[in-house]
């Protein structure tokens, strides 16, 4: 039984991808993307999305922002706040596993 | 004078079949159920689940009834998820084994929301009128959580289970699910023909919230907690108001705007066997009567909450004062509120333990509809 007081720990050598019953969705007939999940779904914002896309289940935190700190030329101190604070959060949430 | 454009629909819950095996006294089902030689086809279920998702629907509920009871679940799952909607299983579990648990894990589900009389073996059989039916429900349990589906379970509270609360949370844990959904029982249909046998008091529903509190509290767990609008001074948003997000087809094609609006007599529902999805949710009369605010009366129409509440739930305004437009009695600002709390009144005093049982043909018997 996995204990809630504590969540796995996410780092940049972390490979999260979508827990069976959760996934990234672009809803065509609003023009916006969602996260599916169990009787609801979660709009998901431009930033979230660039991130979540790059989920694979395989490829680890630290390449992800790498690549985004390359594709939008941000520094990485900055990316890396971003995609840690949320990767956690959803990680906390189980919509994402590690 | 223009009118906006209705929203898509975001959900649809496909009600396959009425037939199940347990008799809750609480079904949501209407009181004339249909029968199978009346059920669509799985040839329309397809075309129902490729229109809806052309319309914008994101989730669809396999509900019923029992939905297992319907031998090409497996095929509308499949198809459902090829068309990208995500696929949610609303079952008893009694029919849930090894086998039938492979082909709904092979037919791409996304999620199932199992439903519990109690955490208590007798209470649940007495609930269900189902012998035995606590340990098939673990056993079905066990098995989505091996397939690794996500797990919701559904609890239906009423004054003879909420003590035990702690309980059903405490199973929650130990089965490994996501979510509870601690849901207060509705009163339509089945449920309000047992009303007096259900309805907990205000000391009961106080101490529902308090358990409920205190588990949320621990973390770890969603939880869903729909709470009994007879208690509220404010009349639900009855599915996030009359066809704005959600739509329901009955086992013979009927699509409604909830799944208790077929009570409303006034009514007639276009079925999928004639007309479009699309054309009926955006067309169809009885989709558009209660769309919106223009059909309301007051005290609604001058009411700063009419699109938050969008005047309650039309049934239950049918079902207690037997007129469909008129706000919902559950709303202090009714003139019938005194109906909901003399139902009130009457559920603290009565110890009844009687139930109808929710059969096919139960109240045949009758010839007027609640």
């Amino acid at each position: 039984m996995p204990n809630p007081a504590s969540p796995p720990i996410v780092t940049e050598d972390s490979c999260p991808g979508f827990s069976r019953g959760y996934r990234l969705q672009h809803d065509k007939v609003r023009e916006q993307w969602v996260i599916q999940a169990p009787e609801r779904a979660f709009l998901a914002d431009a930033i979230a999305v660039a991130i979540l896309q790059e989920l694979d289940g395989h490829t680890s935190i630290s390449t992800i922002i790498d690549r985004l700190a390359e594709r939008y030329q941000a520094p990485r101190a900055q990316i890396a706040a971003d995609v840690l604070t949320l990767l956690s959060d959803l990680t906390e949430k189980r919509i994402l596993r590690l | 004078m223009s009118t906006p454009r209705p929203p898509a629909p975001m959900s649809l819950l496909a009600e396959l079949t009425h037939r199940c095996p347990l008799s809750c006294p609480y079904c949501s089902n209407p009181l004339e159920l249909e029968r199978k030689a009346q059920e669509l086809e799985t040839q329309d279920w397809l075309r129902i689940l490729e229109e809806a998702a052309a319309m914008g629907v994101l989730q669809v509920h396999f509900s019923g009834g029992e939905p297992m009871a319907r031998p090409d679940l497996y095929t509308l799952i499949a198809h459902a998820h090829k068309l990208n909607l995500y696929t949610n299983l609303i079952t008893s579990g009694v029919l849930i084994t090894a086998q039938s648990m492979k082909q709904l894990d092979e037919s791409g589900l996304d999620h199932v929301q199992l439903s519990f009389q109690d955490t208590d073996h007798a209470e649940a059989d007495r609930l269900s009128d189902f012998p035995q039916v606590q340990p098939r429900k673990l056993e079905a349990a066990q098995l989505i959580r091996a397939a690794g589906i996500p797990l919701t379970l559904n609890f239906v509270l009423q004054k003879a289970n909420i003590s035990r609360i702690p309980a059903m949370f405490a199973l929650a844990r130990q089965l490994d699910a996501q979510r509870v959904e601690m849901a207060h029982t509705q009163y339509y249909g089945w449920a309000l023909k047992n009303r007096a046998a259900l309805l907990p008091s205000r000391a009961q529903l106080e101490e529902a919230a308090r358990y409920v509190a205190q588990e949320e509290a621990k973390g770890g767990l969603a939880i869903d907690y729909v709470t009994p609008d007879y208690y509220a001074d404010r009349p639900k948003p009855c599915m996030g108001g009359w066809g704005q997000r959600f739509l329901n087809i009955s086992p013979s094609g009927h699509v409604l705007p909830c799944h208790a609006a077929e009570t409303i007599p006034a009514l007639q529902f276009d079925s999928v066997r004639e007309r479009s999805l699309s054309d009926i949710w955006y067309h169809s009369r009885a989709f558009t009567l209660f769309r919106g605010t223009a059909w309301m009366p007051e005290p609604c129409a001058s009411c700063a909450r009419k699109e938050i509440d969008w005047g309650g739930c039309r049934c239950q305004a049918l079902a207690l004062l037997g007129d469909a437009t008129q706000t919902d009695p559950v709303c202090t600002l009714s003139p019938h509120r005194h109906l909901i709390d003399d139902a009130i009144a009457e559920a603290e005093k009565t110890d009844t333990q009687h139930f109808m049982y929710r059969r096919m043909g139960a109240t045949s018997l009758q010839k007027t509809r609640l």
